[in-house]
This record gives structure tokens, C-alpha cells and sequence, in this order.
């Protein structure tokens, strides 16, 4: 096992005073937290050049690099700047965005829950993201914008009803997660049975949404999201201290000063608030949010859940997917789809080797 | 050889206390665990919880901590209700050592012990000169010093229990609740952990620790609350409170109370309960 960080080590044996070498900055990163981040952010860059570059209008790499850059300093085809900035630039920050934002609303979960199979979309809020837009179709009809504030409104009553239902004394972390799934089951037979009213074409249009697609990610969609999407990411160093405290137990939380309810509140509520946004415009995307922070703590080698590795997984991860959904697989599928793949073999190894490792 | 610490400047009879409970109803869901129970901890002195199990040791001392709100009654601190100080607020002044914990998987004794920061720390701030020397004296109060960049789960469970100590001193505040913080520890190791509590009260501190070894607190507590099915049956020095009739009252134990060779406190030893053996 690699629990071990050698530079910590080195740096205690280097100098008396071994309890500043083990330093580690509150908010901030350790160091192989950054290392991590940093190759992640390498393989995001080369994944989103190829985001850019790669679709049905063949393009040099030069060209892409001319549009990126602007005017002043190449000379820019309009029709290269059409496809780079104003259709695959979207995409790209989306994916990257949306992945960031769905990793850190699955951190939250599972770090307040104390649970690694605890996700937003485990426990039912994409499933009642579906049922809120399957509902906005047929009663709203066309409106895009309606369609879109009802599967907010699906995703947000959801985890108010799972709150309020497993809220009994406290907030127990184990009736929390049971509660989410059987409200996940309960709507997901509720979204088929809406879907097999609907007629053919809205069913399949409904279908791919449900799934989890970039498909819709246009400049007039992703732009504004995005930036509320950011905005709320800023947010969450503020509270990493508290999510750190709230590992050892509540009763600890507490003890160590954590103003437990309200926090936890606070937090599921930034969480809810990640994944509704990214679901309004691209449905309800499985598995990132559950398995990009297991993966990140994986990598840095963490004791609880690395936060800005599970960013930098999440955005790589989303991004990958949706490559691999929209240019490798011989039908244009939707990116939830790859994901779940993704995720089913994720989950499954990492099962396998939690069984394999329990003594 | 006596506890000898500079005279109170205050009539021992009525110490000050800055930690009270009045007329506690302490109750989970349903389960009633303390009705009207009131106990005074006296400042700078070493308090010692004793009691049977379930009698509700913890559940007094989680009520003090303000980490469960009592049903009826209020515990002060200060003079000012427990619940109305913020967190971070209590948990400058309060520190508590639950009875069972679970460190994160992997976590370092060092991150752990830094844990214990957190009420002093302020949102988006790294850690402070003061915080590293807290923890740094935390550490090398309990003798874990050397285990800094171990990881908790490779510990022995008395190694183990003594950075969970560390972390609860890290905290740095003048009373600190600890629930039998000497379980699974050998004998000089529980004597060990008593000495750095002792320590604590010596420069200042207020401690109050759930015990189950009666010798180990009458030769380490200055009062002592004896607890039986909720109340408060005994309250006192140990010389008052460890007696022969009182064990039988608070534990339904039959022994003999002589006075320890060494330290002249009450000493308890149990009577000869095996089957077949003549009782003398
Ligand atoms: N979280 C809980 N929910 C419900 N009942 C509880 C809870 N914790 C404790 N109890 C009950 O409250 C009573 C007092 O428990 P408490 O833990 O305070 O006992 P204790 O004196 O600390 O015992 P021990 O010496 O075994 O630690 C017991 O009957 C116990 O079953
Ligand atoms: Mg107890």
C-alpha cells in the first residue's frame, strides 16, 4: 500500500521539527494532491484540443490553435471559428465544467453521508430530475425553458422530500442513503410509466435527455449555467474545512466545533444546487458524482476525499466519456450512457477489490 | 504522599464552578436515561464519572459537551446556557473525548491530532504558529511524538487511544470531558494517561473523565460523581465517596475499602464471589 507520502517523510526526517513538516494547508492542497491535479490538467488540455478539433468539418490542428487565438495574432477562416468557438467550444467546457461541478456534488454526498456509494444520482435526484422534465413535456408542451425549470424543480423536491422523509431525530447517515433509494426506485417507475404515454418521437427525444447527454450544450445553454456552475464551486473551500471535520462522526464534528445540522445543510444544499444546474442542461449524467471523488482519493492516496482532485477527476472524466460517446462508439449515443459503462466497471473493480482487501 | 497543589484561594466547601447541570432530562427518542439530575464540576480539579455500565455516564458527559440537548434543564457554562454559545465557541472552551470513535481510513496521526484545531481556526486560513505548537505539545504530552507520520489504522489500539488524547488536548480549551480514556490500555499506560491528565489539572485545567477502575480514580480524582441508573447517588472526595456501603449501593458490589499503602486513598477490593470457595 502506498499509504506513505515520501516527501512528508523526507521532510520530517530532515528536519527536528517534525510537526511543521507534516504540515498541509488547510484549505490548500498536499502535495501530491497538486502533482495530481496538475497531470490531470495536462491530460484536460490535450482531451479538450481534441474536443475542439475533432468533428464532421475537417480541420487542421493549426486552424483550431487560429480560432482559439483570436485575430490579432492569426488570421481566422470564419467558418473554422464557427465550428472551434461557437459549436465544439461549448461542448468542450461543459463537459469539463459539468464534470467538475457533478464530482463535487458526489464529494459532498458521500463525505456528509460517510458512505462512498452515496451520489446524488444513487439516491434518486436524477431520477426525479427525469420525472420533473417528463412531466414539464406533457403539461407544458413545447417551452424549453419550461421543460428545464420543471426538471429543476423535479431534481430540488426530490431532495427535499428524501431530507425531510429520512430526517427523523437527526439526520442518520445510513436511513439517509435508504431513504434515497427507495424514493430513486419509486420515481424511476414513475418516469417509465410517463414515457410509455408519450408519443414515439418526444419518448425517444425524452429518453436521450433522460440519459444524460451534451447533445443540447449549446453557446446560449452552457455559457450561463456554466458561470452559475462556477460560482458555486468557489463556494465549496469554505466549507472543505468542515467536510474534513465531519469524517471522524458527528459526535466529534461537534465536540471539535462543527455547527453539525446546519452545516450538513448547507452542504447537501451547495450539493443539490452542483448537480441541478448541470442537470438542466445536459439531464441527469450517472456515475461521475459517484465514482470520480473514490477515484480521486484513490490516486492522491488521501485519508478522506481529496476535493480538488475529485474536481480534476470529474471534468477529465465527463470529457473523456463524452469523446468517447460522440466519436468512438459507431452511433452517436448519449455521454450518460458511456458513463454508466464507465462507472458499472468502475464499480464493480473497486467492489471486488474492497472485498479482497477486507480482512 | 498527598495531591499537594497551592491552596484555593476560594473556601474548598464551594468551589467555583464554570460547568453545571440543572435538572437534566436526558432521553433518546423515547428511552428515558436521566431524570432531574444536577451535578456541579468544580474548576481545576480532576472530576471522576464512576458508575455501572448503561448507567448513563455517557450520556451525562454528551450532555455536558452540548452534543445532545437535554429534554428539560440546562447545563451552564459560564453562567450562560450551554446551547446558546456557537460551535466553535464551545469547542474553544470545551473539549470531549468520546467513548468510540472511527479515524478516517488512512488518515495520519498528524492530520489527526491538527483535527482537534479546527474550533480555532478560521474559514480559508492555514494553520497557525499556534495551532502547530498545540499540536506539537499535544503529541509529545502523550508520547506519540515519534508516531507523527504513522497512520492511524497500523497503531496498536493503546497507541491509537493515546493520539485520540492528543487530539482532544490539540483542542487546547480549559475543560476537557474525556469517556474512559484509559480503555484499552495496560496498566503503566492508563497510569501514563492519568499522569498527563493530572498534569492538565495541575496547570489549570478542569478535567472530568469517565473511569471504570475504582483504585486508579480514588488515587487520581479530587471529586468524584458516582452515578447509578441515571442519579447522582454520591458526590464528594474519594475518602467520601469510595466506600464500602457506597460500592454496594452504585455497583451491587460487595468488597473491602482499606486505605492504599501508598497514597492512604481508599483502595477497593472485591469480595471472593467464585463458587466453592468458603467465604471467610
Ligand atoms: N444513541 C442511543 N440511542 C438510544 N439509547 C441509547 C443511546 N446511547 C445510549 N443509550 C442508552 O442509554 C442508557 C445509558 O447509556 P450510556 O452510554 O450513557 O451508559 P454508560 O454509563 O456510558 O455505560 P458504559 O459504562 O457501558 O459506557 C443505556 O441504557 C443505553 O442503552
Ligand atoms: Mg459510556
Amino acid at each position: 500500500m502506498s499509504g506513505v507520502d515520501p516527501g512528508r517523510v523526507r521532510e520530517s526526517s530532515r528536519s527536528r521539527v517534525r510537526v511543521v513538516g507534516g504540515e498541509r494547508a488547510h484549505v490548500g492542497l498536499d502535495r501530491r494532491e497538486v502533482r495530481v491535479c496538475v497531470a490531470l490538467g495536462l491530460v484536460a488540455l490535450v482531451l479538450g484540443f481534441v474536443g475542439l478539433w475533432a468533428g464532421d468539418f475537417p480541420l487542421t490542428p493549426g486552424e483550431v490553435m487560429g480560432a482559439l487565438v483570436g485575430p490579432p495574432f492569426a488570421v481566422v477562416e470564419p467558418i473554422a471559428y464557427t465550428v472551434v468557438v461557437e459549436w465544439h467550444l461549448p461542448r468542450v467546457v461543459a463537459a469539463l465544467v459539468f464534470g467538475a461541478s457533478l464530482a463535487a456534488s458526489g464529494a459532498i454526498f458521500q463525505t456528509v453521508t460517510r458512505n462512498p456509494l452515496a451520489s446524488p444520482d444513487v439516491m434518486g435526484l436524477a431520477n426525479g430530475s427525469f420525472t420533473g422534465m417528463l412531466l414539464g413535456l406533457v403539461v407544458l408542451g413545447g417551452s424549453w425553458a419550461g421543460v428545464m425549470a420543471a426538471a429543476l424543480a423535479g431534481g430540488l423536491l426530490t431532495a427535499a422530500a428524501i431530507y425531510v422523509l429520512a430526517l427523523r431525530d437527526g439526520l442518520r447517515d445510513f436511513r439517509f442513503i435508504v431513504v434515497g433509494i427507495g424514493v430513486s426506485a419509486f420515481l424511476a417507475a414513475t418516469n417509465s410509466w410517463i414515457l410509455l404515454r408519450l408519443d414515439v418521437e418526444t419518448a425517444l427525444f425524452a429518453s436521450a435527455w433522460g440519459a444524460g447527454t451534451l447533445n443540447n450544450a449549446t453557446a446560449g445553454a452552457v455559457w450561463p449555467t456554466a458561470a452559475v456552475v462556477v460560482l458555486l464551486l468557489l463556494v465549496l473551500p469554505t466549507g472543505a474545512a468542515t467536510l474534513r471535520q465531519i469524517e471522524l462522526g458527528d459526535d466529534l464534528a461537534r465536540a471539535t466545533g462543527v455547527a453539525l445540522d446546519r452545516h450538513r445543510l448547507l452542504l447537501l444544499l451547495l450539493a443539490v444546487a452542483l448537480v441541478s444546474a448541470v442537470t438542466t442542461v445536459a439531464g441527469p449524467i450517472a456515475f461521475v458524482a459517484l465514482a470520480a471523488p473514490q477515484i480521486a482519493r484513490r490516486i492522491v492516496g488521501s485519508s478522506g476525499i481529496p476535493l480538488g482532485a475529485t474536481l480534476a477527476v470529474g471534468a477529465v472524466l465527463l470529457l473523456a466519456a463524452d469523446l468517447v460517446a460522440q466519436h468512438v462508439v459507431p452511433l452517436t449515443v448519449p455521454v450518460g450512457v458511456v458513463t454508466v459503462v464507465i462507472g458499472g466497471a468502475y464499480l464493480t473493480w473497486l467492489l471486488r477489490r474492497e472485498m479482497r482487501t477486507d480482512r | 504522599m498527598t495531591l499537594d497543589r497551592p491552596a484555593p484561594t476560594r473556601p474548598p466547601a464551594v468551589p467555583a464552578t464554570r460547568l453545571a447541570a440543572e435538572g437534566l432530562t436526558l432521553r433518546y427518542d423515547d428511552r428515558t436515561v436521566a431524570e432531574d439530575l444536577s451535578v456541579a464540576v468544580p474548576d481545576d480539579r480532576f472530576t471522576v464519572i464512576l458508575g455501572p455500565n448503561a448507567c448513563g455516564k455517557s450520556t451525562l458527559l454528551r450532555a455536558l459537551a452540548g452534543l445532545l440537548a437535554p429534554a428539560q434543564g440546562r447545563v451552564l457554562l459560564d453562567g450562560a446556557p450551554l446551547l446558546s454559545l456557537s460551535a466553535k465557541e464551545r469547542a474553544r472552551r470545551l473539549a470531549l473525548l468520546p467513548q468510540t470513535m472511527s479515524a478516517p481510513e488512512g488518515i495520519t496521526v498528524q492530520e489527526l491530532v491538527q483535527r482537534g484545531r479546527f474550533a480555532h481556526q478560521r474559514v480559508l486560513r492555514r494553520h497557525s504558529e499556534s495551532d502547530r505548537r498545540a499540536v506539537a505539545d499535544a503529541l509529545e504530552e502523550t508520547q506519540v511524538a515519534d508516531l507523527a507520520n504513522r497512520r492511524i489504522d497500523e497503531l496498536s489500539g493503546g497507541q491509537r487511544q493515546r493520539v485520540w488524547i492528543a487530539m482532544t488536548l490539540a483542542q487546547d480549551t480549559p475543560l476537557v470531558l474525556l469517556d474512559e480514556p484509559t480503555t484499552f490500555l495496560d496498566l503503566p499506560h492508563q497510569i501514563e494517561v492519568l499522569n498527563v491528565l493530572h498534569r492538565l489539572v495541575a496547570r489549570g485545567r478542569t478535567v472530568v473523565a469517565v473511569l471504570h477502575d475504582l483504585n486508579l480514580a480514588a488515587r487520581y480524582a479530587d471529586h468524584v460523581v458516582a452515578l447509578r441508573d441515571g442519579a447522582v447517588v454520591a458526590t464528594g472526595s474519594p475518602r467520601d465517596t469510595i466506600t464500602a456501603p457506597l460500592m454496594r449501593e452504585v455497583f451491587a458490589l460487595d468488597a473491602t475499602v482499606l486505605p492504599d499503602p501508598l497514597t492512604g486513598a481508599p483502595m477497593v477490593v472485591p469480595a471472593d464471589t467464585r463458587s466453592g470457595v468458603p467465604v471467610s
